[in-house]
């Protein structure tokens, strides 16, 4: 078995006296769908802020592998931006977090502002007009264009990302992390917000990044239908402890999850 | 007219407008009506009764005018407008009404203040009120501030839509401009203030515009340049020209913004705000009591002019260098000295240094840095999440702002001869910010108007000394009243999918 993309062991965060995420250790596939479910308040978001390096763990070691090089990288080591720009891990935020003045293309520019830095000499080649910033912004506004249809905003392309309605900002969001080109995409509630017409969209845009662009997804989410039917492999938390790690059947099963999601049975026998 | 007229109600309107002429008074009876002269030996005390009423007066008059206007009895308006108006015009040009000295000092001396701009504005005024009423609707709708929000941004964007034929035709006036005024030594001089600080206003653009870090204390950085070269040149050993100073100096000022903005810039809004007010406070003070480098506030003299390719603008040049209307009589044409050939030479260097920073601004929009900038100003921790360097995004953005703040501090002091640190006090810096807001956020156009507002404006109205500030808080309270956010507050995609319709060739 290939060694997995991501994996995580032994977390704990705390703040001050609070244990937010308490020995946490999972791992994640390439290729495949991984969920993080559990109740509110379980730590779901506070493991995902410090995947992306927007918090620093406790305790416990994060390790990305990239799949193509093999090379390895320490998460919790890592600066956030470096995070996002050489582990090339790419997320989205639970309340969306666009460029809202800035229109969609440009958001989507944007995210491809390290590749462009480097084409245009650092600013300084690019200020003079040297051909090669021109082709590297064509090359970035043609895959800008290529999520654009995939999210079905290419109509809106030139309008304010502040503009557009909820469904469509959630999805922009999901683009302009593709534009960075991750190994590993990290959905913070991509589906909350989104009716049952949307959503289904949604799962269908994870399954062609899953299958077409070949890397992981780490998704956390609370509607079940959505977690259910596209997930490979789900791993539940409920109060900052891992419960249960399986497949949607094995969790369906699991009487750990009921109990935490529906509570203690009331047939005590 | 009067049918559409509700029937008025006279004492509510009397109220209404003595309400107002009370205010009036009671904010001029102080500053207008007293008068601190300085008389050989003592300061005595005048009154300027006539003026006080006169204020209140008018004030009355307006307002009566604006609720007739506001309850549809626009005849009596334009009738009262025009007598006004008649009379106004007859104290202002005497001289071509009359013909007769006499008869002009007579008209003169009915007429309310003093300085010719003041009256002039009063008829303006008055030839709005009457306009108005000619014109306008029936009652005057009170906007919403998002729908006028909205109506700016049109007209921000119609603006822009015609920038790019207005930004060529106006560039091409700051050219010749001075071929009109070649005898003016007056316009030339404040054509280069006004020069500078639409200078100064693209360079903190960058950073407050473009990159949303509020900066207080840009003015240091302008100290920094004007001090680098003012050292530069007048210290014996040095000496440096001012062309081979200029560099120089911007890099020392960027250095020291790189420098301020390591520790600072993870703070946000406000508190940024004030760090940077801090720091050009501390810079001034250094200068100011770093006796022994910076001669205190004696400030540094002597400061010479640049020169044009070794030609000096004195009549009678040091030795080693040839006066530039000597070397043009002998190799062009004749032309006699004139003080103003400097100015005019002056005027060429900053308008071109404003175009420098004008044209980096316009194009590192469209450049990565620049779209950082913005998305920085947006959302610093989306950046993050896409692997955007802030602190760096940051510092470019502090950096090059710094640097053409220390660009015009350079040639301020080459064009002044004279640097002390009373140039740099926070109203500076206070000034090219409010240069910035007032023009509108990241708008090049907004900038050169409100540049040519807030400096033009005071200028203007010199000849009424004390109160020429007034012109300038005025022109900040109208502003903000009508346009909020900023008099051409309208952001144009720096790339777009589809060309836009209006014939954007590319």
């Amino acid at each position: 078995m290939t060694p997995p993309l991501l994996e995580v062991d032994h977390l704990t965060i705390r703040f001050g006296g609070l244990v937010a995420v308490n020995d946490v250790s999972f791992a994640a596939q390439d290729r495949k769908i991984t969920a993080v479910i559990g109740p509110n308040g379980a730590g779901k978001t506070t493991v995902f802020n410090c995947l992306t390096g927007f918090y620093k763990p406790t305790v416990g070691r994060m390790r990305l592998r990239h799949p193509a090089t093999g090379r390895e990288y320490l998460l919790e080591r890592m600066e956030g931006f470096r995070i996002a720009a050489q582990a090339r891990v790419a997320r989205t935020f639970q309340n969306i977090r666009l460029f809202p003045k800035m229109t969609v293309l440009e958001n989507l520019v944007v995210a491809q502002h390290n590749r462009l830095m480097r084409a245009s000499g650092y600013t300084l080649l690019g200020l003079f007009g040297f051909s090669g910033y021109r082709k590297a912004e064509h090359a970035a506004i043609e895959r800008a264009r290529y999520w654009l249809e995939r999210t079905e905003l290419v109509d809106r392309a030139d309008d304010a990302a502040e503009s557009l309605p909820y469904g469509g900002q959630r999805r922009l969001e999901i683009a302009r992390a593709m534009c960075t080109e991750p190994v590993m995409l990290c959905l913070d509630e991509p589906a909350a917000g989104l009716n049952p017409r949307e959503s289904e969209a949604l799962n269908s845009l994870l399954r062609f990044i899953r299958d077409e662009h070949k890397i992981g997804i780490l998704l956390i989410e609370h509607d079940m239908s959505v977690v259910m039917e596209i997930s490979d492999h789900i791993v539940v938390l409920d109060y900052g402890r891992k419960i249960a790690d399986g497949t949607p059947a094995e969790i369906r099963s699991d009487p750990a999850v009921i109990r935490a999601y529906l509570g203690e049975p009331e047939e005590a026998a | 007219m009067n049918a559409t007229a509700r029937p008025l109600d006279v004492p509510a309107m009397v109220k209404e407008a003595a309400l107002t002429a009370f205010v009036v008074l009671m904010l001029t009876v102080i500053l207008v009506g007293f008068e601190l002269r300085d008389v050989p030996g003592a300061m005595a005390l005048y009154t300027r009764i006539p003026d006080v009423v006169a204020c209140v007066a008018l004030a009355f008059a307006a307002r009566i005018a604006l609720v007739l206007l506001r309850e549809g009895y626009r005849g009596a308006v334009i009738v009262g407008a025009a007598i006004v108006g008649l009379l106004l015009l007859i104290g202002l040009l005497p001289e071509t009404l009359f013909g007769t000295e006499a008869a002009a000092r007579t008209a003169r001396r009915f007429m309310p203040f003093e300085a010719p701009v003041v009256q002039w504005c009063l008829f303006s005024v008055t030839v709005f009120l009457g306009l108005r009423a000619a014109i306008g609707r029936r009652r005057v709708r009170v906007a919403e501030i998002k729908e006028r929000e909205a109506a700016a941004d049109r007209m921000g964007a119609r603006v822009q839509s015609i920038a790019r034929y207005a930004g060529p035709i106006l560039g091409f006036a700051a050219v010749a401009m001075p071929v009109a005024f070649r005898n003016d030594q007056q316009v030339m001089s404040v054509a280069i203030l006004v020069m500078t600080y639409i200078m100064l206003g693209w360079g903190l653009n960058i950073v407050v515009g473009l990159a949303g870090l509020l900066d207080l204390g840009y003015v240091a950085f302008y100290a920094v340049g004007a001090y680098t070269f003012a050292l530069l040149a007048t210290t014996p050993d040095i000496q440096l020209s001012f062309w081979l100073s200029l560099p120089l100096a911007g890099l020392l000022a960027a250095l020291v913004g790189v420098l301020l903005g390591f520790p600072v810039l993870r703070l946000r809004g406000d508190y940024l705000a004030i760090v940077t007010l801090g720091f050009g406070e501390i810079i001034r003070v250094v200068i100011q009591n770093w006796y022994g480098f910076t001669n205190g506030a004696n400030g540094i003299s002597g400061i010479p002019r640049p020169t044009l390719f070794g030609l000096s603008w004195d009549e009678e040049a040091a030795e080693g260098q040839i006066p530039f209307h000597k070397w043009v009589s002998d190799n062009l044409f004749p032309i006699d000295y004139t003080p103003t050939h400097e100015k005019i030479y002056l005027y060429y260097i900053i308008l071109a240094l404003a175009l420098i920073v004008n044209w980096f601004a316009l194009r590192a929009r469209q450049m990565p840095i620049g779209r950082a900038w913005e998305a920085l100003r947006e959302d610093e921790i989306a950046c993050r999440s896409l692997g955007i360097n802030p602190t760096n995004t940051k510092l470019t953005a502090f950096g090059v702002g710094a640097m053409f703040g220390g660009f015009a501090g350079a040639f301020f002091s080459t064009s002044q001869g004279f640097v002390s640190p009373e140039s740099f006090v926070f109203i500076e810096s206070a000034i090219i910010l409010a240069i910035v807001v007032l023009g509108g956020f990241g708008s090049q156009l907004g900038v050169v108007l409100a540049a040519l507002l807030l400096i033009g404006l005071p200028e203007a109205f010199r000849e009424v000394k004390d109160f020429r500030m007034l012109a300038f808080g005025l022109a900040m309270v109208g502003i903000m009243l009508w346009r909020p956010a900023g008099l051409l507050a309208h952001r144009e995609p720096t790339v777009r999918l589809k060309p836009a319709a209006a014939g954007k060739a590319k």
